[in-house]
């Protein structure tokens, strides 16, 4: 699949939308669109199609300058409709002529126009849509760029979102033809699959048919609900853990450190920056090696120079090789420091110990020694976020927490870090992350399983699928050949391993009783029949498509999934794309649930 | 002969096609009646015109009446409005009726009113005068003069904005003529002023122009615009006729038609003149003259004039090129070859041959020419004849492309079908690839001809979702109209026809039915919608708000299910039967909070206490309080939710709002007196501060007040001790009984303030097992090293190995190395 093409489809979206209304205009930008945009247009693009100034929306804002045409380019919400509102009003009052357009992205919700309406706004505005849903963010990744879909959707039940999820998918396959087997994994990506088969106007089976090459086999679609261990899980290979540190915003990251003021500037991440490209899926221990070996092969590139016999050899030099070698350079120089600051944060984080504390976590022993470092952690007022990541971890693994342990450490999160998250742990709650361990009176009426085996749900997933390797000494970290390494070998991502064993077996036999563990359970429809196999003959005949693979996580997943996916997709010889509706890091994952963050 | 009614103009022929005798023939007396034709073989409307008919004006109101082409009557119907001074049709068929207080009405074919708009007020208060119909850009137009003299225009009968034209100059009296120009986008009256001529648009702009004449002009007293908008013909009082471009500016000739009275109608470059009881029809340059005995219409078409007339219907026309070539006598054309050589080849004479020899390196030629003329002819049988020779040339073709023969035999099919009697669509193969076949197709539903519209689509293969779908909705929608047909059959029938055609749109057919008022026929027809979106707006409208919700809840989309929430929330005042309405949905339900919690948060705590959900509102309460400025206004929010807290059975929430209450008091006292900021600090860092600033006695308080326990409250004094420096009460504090924490804490903390002389003080008080971490920590490896031997540790030693390797201390690596060997070789 070559994912540019939906880049320049989305340019040219733009271009038109722009070009719509002649003339100059003002561009507003919901601040979660500004990396995003700079990804499809940039900014010379919007200026080359008639756009004057460009505002970022800002709350604070009461109302904006600027030429007669102004474009709104917004999320649809109701607080964003209300600010608009304000603006345009009060504006009005001033008595300042201009026209207005709300776009709204990625679609116009009735909701939104009603509040225009009840604003009294409605009559001055024109309202349009911008149909941008999957961003290509390099050449295996797409996202929808949209972190808000884990809270609406698994904390506040609301739906919205899913059918953008499903018009983005039922796009790929308008662009990339229907895909034939399909797995939803989880309630919400079974949900999803129900609506790609409404909004696609012909029937799924009949589009496969007559589809002449297919360039997907397979589709996960996967919910975040059945595994939130995963993005709590301590990251260990580079771009994970710059994603960590620094936090990547499409592809974009921003190396400055505002603390110490290290030279850093601003890097975009993508496979086509070669000196990244060979970095990115490495364990943060090769990364340093590759990075000085690498400087050493520049300086002998660079020595080169000496040698230069002719004038000719010279200008080749200059002309080709310098421009190249001090871009590789700079580059260098950047991801170095970048390697100081994650080192000098890991120092400071005590990684060693809560790494060590996370790997017991993941293993199932050893929980009252967790429990100890876990108040510990909370005593010294160690970073709240990194302690929620073990606490929920911690419930998540042992399905949940003993109700004396519970309530503890309930209080003493609220004593250390204030009353005000007390609502953010009920939502934890809710979402089955941070829970209370049921009393045996209560389980014995809910079902035999939790009485008759003490294991827990994920410690039998893990063990059925093997996710925690017996000893995490043996995995390879330096040249990986196994999945966990991607977390220093102590854990493979659920998710992942749930691909890796599904695709190959090319079916859900024998995994029924692990799947029904599973929130939600797992889905197949295959909408073309298999090639016969020929009996007796163990050679599984295989076509060029099955070993495309398209992966859609729903409320978004780690760069440690992607990278897991990644080494999948090289030792295995997929071809896997994946989708998201966001990138997240365990903090981001948990502060997005978070009530209201303290100050 | 092929050639009989041609009429030599010229260079070129001129042919008279009769294509229908009219089927009103006897009954109806032309002269009589106000006409107005459509082009392209449109329906032709009547109505008696009083003063033509020379009797006394009487109140009755006249009939109007609806004819296709051939005379047959379409539909009747006695007008009911005002008086009716001109009637036109729009390019959709629509018919127009002018009224003198410039009201225009519209009606469709059948004539069902459609809609009605006016020409302003100055038209309304002092009538009009005058009026033109023409085709602008964007559709039909209508201008109309008023009594006044001045022009009011309408680009767009369907989008009617009325716009002023300039002012003639000193116009005050009848202008002698005026026309509509379409030139450059833009719609412009060209207005005679006895001999001086006026151009006049909308900006307010007139020009005067001076077209070429050789001969001295008085007035120009007609004037007429060509189909295709570039060529104007004027006529003069002198009876001169002026033919030229639409701007004016090239000069075509210039004829005296030596008849100085006011022709009738004029046509492009045809002139119809009342002359003693005999109606003649010229041609100009030179004049050619068809007479007839009564009145006639003429209809301008696109290749031709369409003359209507009291018995007949005639086509009159420039002979087509193709046509001429192959028919005229004595023509050598490759086409007129190879029509005789097929008709000798009928013959069974060898001629054939010798004609086919004749043209064979142009062969391919002679076929198109002959498929062309066929498209020409009117009649089947020379259609088939000419068809029959390009099929007999084609086959000593060996690479000839079949798509143009039998395209124009598909096409010939329809337009034959059209052209029938019944159905009265005189189109030519010209018009007709003008008009295009879908629109064809559309004026065919119009006139209800379903059944051809749908054989001529399969028969075209036209994809249903194009053709045959868009007919059966037209049909429906038609047929929900038939009020005497029960509900229940008619459904069953419609979703019959339509349920496997692709495309089809219910909702418009229900609501068609619904502005029929038959609901229950509606409800019953949305049923067979699959889009959910064109559903829910129509139940709503039809008050079926629960099976909205449902339809909107099932598709999956929130924004329809949103749609419906909000119309519901308008229509139903009792906010608890709302309430009750959308329980029953859950997926609506937590909609609708998300809504509330951003509209108005107040709206969800009632929802929460309605269903007893009290933990709910009390997390709600609580995120309330936050928002809250004034201090009084949150405690009694958070006072509030204990109470959902306690009522919900969740003590520790319960406890842990108290504890905030408490919590939130003691800082507001602190704020009060110590004026520093306390408030929203947890309840660590308010100690924490507390210990910084000295007051330790409080700081005890709340460590006995919320039972925080002795590690914590240890850890937080010594870490706020060191944070601001003050040693003495650390070490004074390490010297309590029975400290809950190892001295080395106390090292920690100390050379985290990089004070390694006070670190000092507590390391003789570290127990031995941590000895080695705590000098490590200081700093002293060496020391660490020596203390690890002397317990023998081998973890202790490791430690301090890694240590030094780490910080290249190569000496104290050997020492360290040399003591682990002792230490293993003495175990």
């Amino acid at each position: 699949m070559d994912l540019n093409i939906i880049k320049q489809l989305q340019r040219d979206q733009l271009a038109h939308m722009l070009e719509s209304d002649p003339g100059k205009k003002d561009l507003v930008i919901d601040p979660c669109f500004t990396k995003l945009l700079d990804r499809i247009a940039g900014v010379t693009f919007l200026k080359q199609h008639g756009v004057d100034k460009i505002f970022k929306l800002d709350p604070t804002q009461k109302s904006l300058g600027g030429s007669e045409m102004r474009i709104y380019f917004v999320r649809p919400t109701i607080s964003t409709m209300r600010l608009i509102s304000n603006h345009i009003n009060s504006e009005r009052f001033d008595d300042t002529q201009r026209n207005y357009k709300i776009v709204m992205v990625p679609r116009r919700l009735h909701v939104c126009e009603r509040v225009l309406e009840s604003e009294g706004v409605y009559g001055s505005i024109v309202i349009d849509e911008f149909n941008l849903d999957l961003v290509t963010l390099d050449t295996d990744l797409l996202s929808l760029e949209l972190p808000d879909f884990l809270k609406s959707f698994y904390l506040d039940g609301d739906h919205t979102w899913l059918h953008t999820i499903a018009t983005s998918i039922v796009h790929l396959e308008n662009l990339y033809g229907c895909i034939p087997n399909v797995y939803c994994i989880g309630k919400g990506a079974k949900m999803t699959f129900d609506m790609m088969n409404i909004l696609s106007e012909q029937s799924r089976a009949d589009a496969v048919e007559k589809e002449e090459n297919l360039k997907n086999g397979h589709l996960f679609i996967i919910d975040r609900d059945i595994d939130y261990v995963t993005p709590l899980c301590t990251p260990v290979t580079y771009e994970a853990l710059l994603d960590e540190i620094f936090g990547i915003d499409c592809g974009i990251i921003d190396l400055s450190d505002p603390i110490n003021n290290t030279q850093g500037g601003k890097l975009l991440l993508t496979s086509e920056n070669e000196i990244f490209q060979s970095i990115r899926n490495r364990h943060f221990s090769n990364v340093f090696e590759f990075i000085s070996s690498k400087a050493k092969e520049l300086k002998t590139i660079h020595n080169k120079k000496d040698d230069l016999k002719s004038v000719k050899d010279m200008k080749n030099f200059v002309s080709n090789d310098l421009q190249k070698l001090k871009q590789q350079q700079k580059t260098l120089a950047q991801h170095i420091g970048a390697c100081e600051t994650i080192m000098k944060s890991k120092t400071k984080a005590n990684f060693e110990e809560h790494t060590q504390i996370e790997h017991s976590i993941l293993q199932g022993i050893d929980s009252r020694g967790s429990i100890t470092y876990i108040e510990e952690c909370l005593h010294k007022q160690i970073n709240w976020l990194s302690v929620l990541r073990l606490i929920c971890l911690l419930s998540l693994t042992e399905d949940g927490i003993l109700p004396k342990d519970y309530k503890n450490l309930r209080t003493q999160f609220l004593h250390s870090h204030g009353f005000e998250l007390m609502t953010s742990l009920f939502n934890l709650k809710k979402m089955g992350i941070f829970t209370e361990q049921e009393i045996p009176q209560s389980a014995k009426s809910l079902g035999k399983m939790a009485s008759i085996t003490k294991r827990s749900q994920f410690k039998t997933i893990s063990k059925r699928l093997n996710l925690v390797p017996k000893s995490p000494e043996n995995v390879n970290l330096r040249i990986p050949d196994d999945m966990a390494y991607v977390f220093n070998g102590a854990y493979s991502p659920l998710t992942c391993k749930l691909v890796d064993v599904i695709l190959s077996r090319d079916s859900l036999v024998n995994l029924e009783d692990t799947f029904k563990m599973l929130p939600g359970g797992v889905y197949h429809e295959r909408t073309i029949s298999s090639t016969p196999k020929p009996t007796g003959s163990y050679t599984k005949q295989t076509r060029p498509e099955d070993q495309i693979v398209l992966v859609y996580f729903l409320g978004g997943c780690t760069f440690s999934e992607i990278t897991a996916l990644r080494f999948l997709a090289r030792s295995k010889g997929y071809k896997i794309t994946i989708a998201t509706t966001a990138i997240v890091t365990g903090n981001s994952f948990l502060d997005s649930v978070m009530e209201r963050k303290p100050i | 002969m092929a050639t009989a009614d041609w009429n030599p103009l010229g260079d070129v022929y001129y042919r008279n096609v009769e294509l229908y005798q009219m089927e009103w023939n006897g009954l109806i007396d032309l002269n009589h009646f106000m006409i107005a034709a459509a082009p392209y073989g449109g329906p032709v409307v009547l109505m008696k015109d009083e003063k033509k008919a020379g009797r006394v004006v009487t109140n009755v109101k006249p009939v109007i009446s609806v004819y296709n082409a051939a005379g047959k009557l379409l539909s009747q119907h006695r007008w009911n409005s005002g008086t009716v001074v001109h009637l036109g049709w729009s390019n959709t068929e629509e018919l127009l009726c002018i009224q003198d207080n410039g009201v225009i009405l519209v009606y469709d074919i059948a004539l069902n009113f459609k809609r009605t708009f006016g020409m302003g007020t100055e038209a309304k208060d002092v009538k009009i005068l005058d009026w033109k119909i023409f085709s602008s850009f964007q559709g039909t137009g209508i201008a109309v003069m008023t009594t006044s003299f001045r022009i009011y225009i309408v680009n767009n009968v369907d989008d009617p904005r009325v716009r002023k034209l300039a002012e003639v100059p000193d116009l005050n009296s009848v202008p002698s003529s005026w026309t509509i120009l379409n030139l450059d986008r833009q719609c412009r009256a060209l207005v005679a002023k006895n001999s001086q001529l006026f151009l006049i648009d909308q900006g307010g702009q007139y020009e005067e122009q001076f077209p070429k004449l050789s001969s001295p002009v008085t007035a120009f007293i007609e004037m007429a615009v060509s189909f295709n908008n570039k060529m104007l013909s004027l006529f003069t009082d002198t009876g001169v006729i002026w033919i030229g471009s639409s701007d004016l500016k090239e000069v075509h000739c210039e004829f005296n038609t030596k008849a100085a009275r006011r022709p009738q109608q004029l046509s492009w470059y045809v002139i119809f003149k009342h002359l003693y009881k005999l109606y003649s029809l010229y041609i100009p340059k030179p004049i050619v003259r068809y007479n007839f005995d009564s009145f006639v219409y003429l209809v301008q078409e696109e290749d031709g004039l369409r003359i209507i007339g009291n018995e007949v219907h005639q086509f009159l026309q420039k002979v087509p090129n193709v046509t001429e070539q192959i028919f005229k006598i004595g023509s050598m054309e490759p086409g007129a070859m190879l029509y005789e050589a097929s008709k000798e080849f009928s013959r069974r004479s060898q001629k054939a041959d010798e004609y086919i020899r004749m043209i064979k390196d142009k062969l391919d030629v002679a076929v198109d020419q002959c498929i062309l003329a066929a498209g020409h002819e009117f009649e089947p049988s020379k259609q088939k004849s000419l068809l029959r020779a390009a099929s007999f040339g084609k086959c000593f073709l060996t690479e000839y492309r079949p798509e143009a023969f039998v395209d124009m035999c598909q096409m010939l099919r329809v337009l034959n079908q059209v052209r029938q009697y019944s159905v009265g669509i005189p189109l030519t193969y010209t018009q007709l690839g003008h008009l295009s076949v879908p629109v064809l197709i559309d004026r065919l539903v119009l006139r209800k001809l379903f059944c051809l519209a749908i054989r001529i689509c399969h028969y075209l293969k036209i994809p249903d979702a194009e053709g045959a779908s868009r007919i059966l909705a037209h049909w429906a929608c038609y047929k929900v109209q038939q009020k005497h047909e029960d509900e229940e059959q008619l459904a069953r029938a419609i979703s019959q026809k339509l349920i496997d055609a692709p495309g089809v749109s219910f909702s418009e057919i229900a609501s068609q039915a619904l502005e029929q008022g038959r609901k229950q026929l509606a409800i019953k027809l949305l049923d067979y919608e699959s889009k959910a979106s064109e559903q829910v707006p129509l139940l709503l409208k039809m008050d079926q708000n629960n099976a909205a919700l449902s339809k909107a809840v099932d598709s999956g989309d929130t924004d329809l299910v949103y749609t419906v929430l909000l119309t519901m929330k308008e229509k139903i005042s009792n906010m608890g039967e709302f309430f009750m309405a959308i329980r029953q949905m859950p997926v609506a339900y937590s909609l609708y909070i998300q809504y509330c919690r951003q509209q108005n948060p107040k709206v969800v705590e009632d929802l929460y206490y309605q269903e007893d959900n009290f933990l709910a509102e009390g997390n709600c309460k609580v995120i309330r309080s936050f928002s809250e400025d004034i201090f009084e206004d949150r405690v009694r929010k958070l006072e509030a939710a204990i109470n959902c807290y306690q009522k919900a059975k969740m003590e520790f929430a319960a406890k842990q709002t108290e504890d905030q209450i408490k919590l939130l008091k003691l800082q507001r006292k602190l704020e009060d007196e110590t004026n520093k900021p306390y408030l929203d600090l947890s309840i660590q860092d308010t100690m924490y501060r507390l210990t910084q600033n000295g007051n330790h006695k409080l700081a005890e308080q709340i460590r006995k007040d919320f039972k925080v326990p002795d590690k914590r409250f240890w850890l937080m004094r010594m870490s706020a001790l060191a944070e601001s420096g003050d040693w003495m009460e650390l070490e004074k504090f390490s010297k309590t009984k029975k400290p809950p924490v190892g001295m080395e804490a106390f090292v920690n903390i100390c050379m985290k303030y990089n004070n390694r002389s006070e670190a000092m003080k507590y390391l003789s008080r570290v127990l031995p097992d941590q000895k080695v971490q705590a000098l490590l920590n200081i700093g002293n490896a060496k020391e660490a090293a020596d203390a690890a031997f002397e317990m023998r540790s081998e973890e202790g030693l490791g430690l301090v190995l890694t240590k030094a390797i780490n910080s290249n201390n190569k000496q104290l690596v050997e020492s360290v190395k040399d003591m682990m060997n002792r230490v293993n070789t003495k175990k």
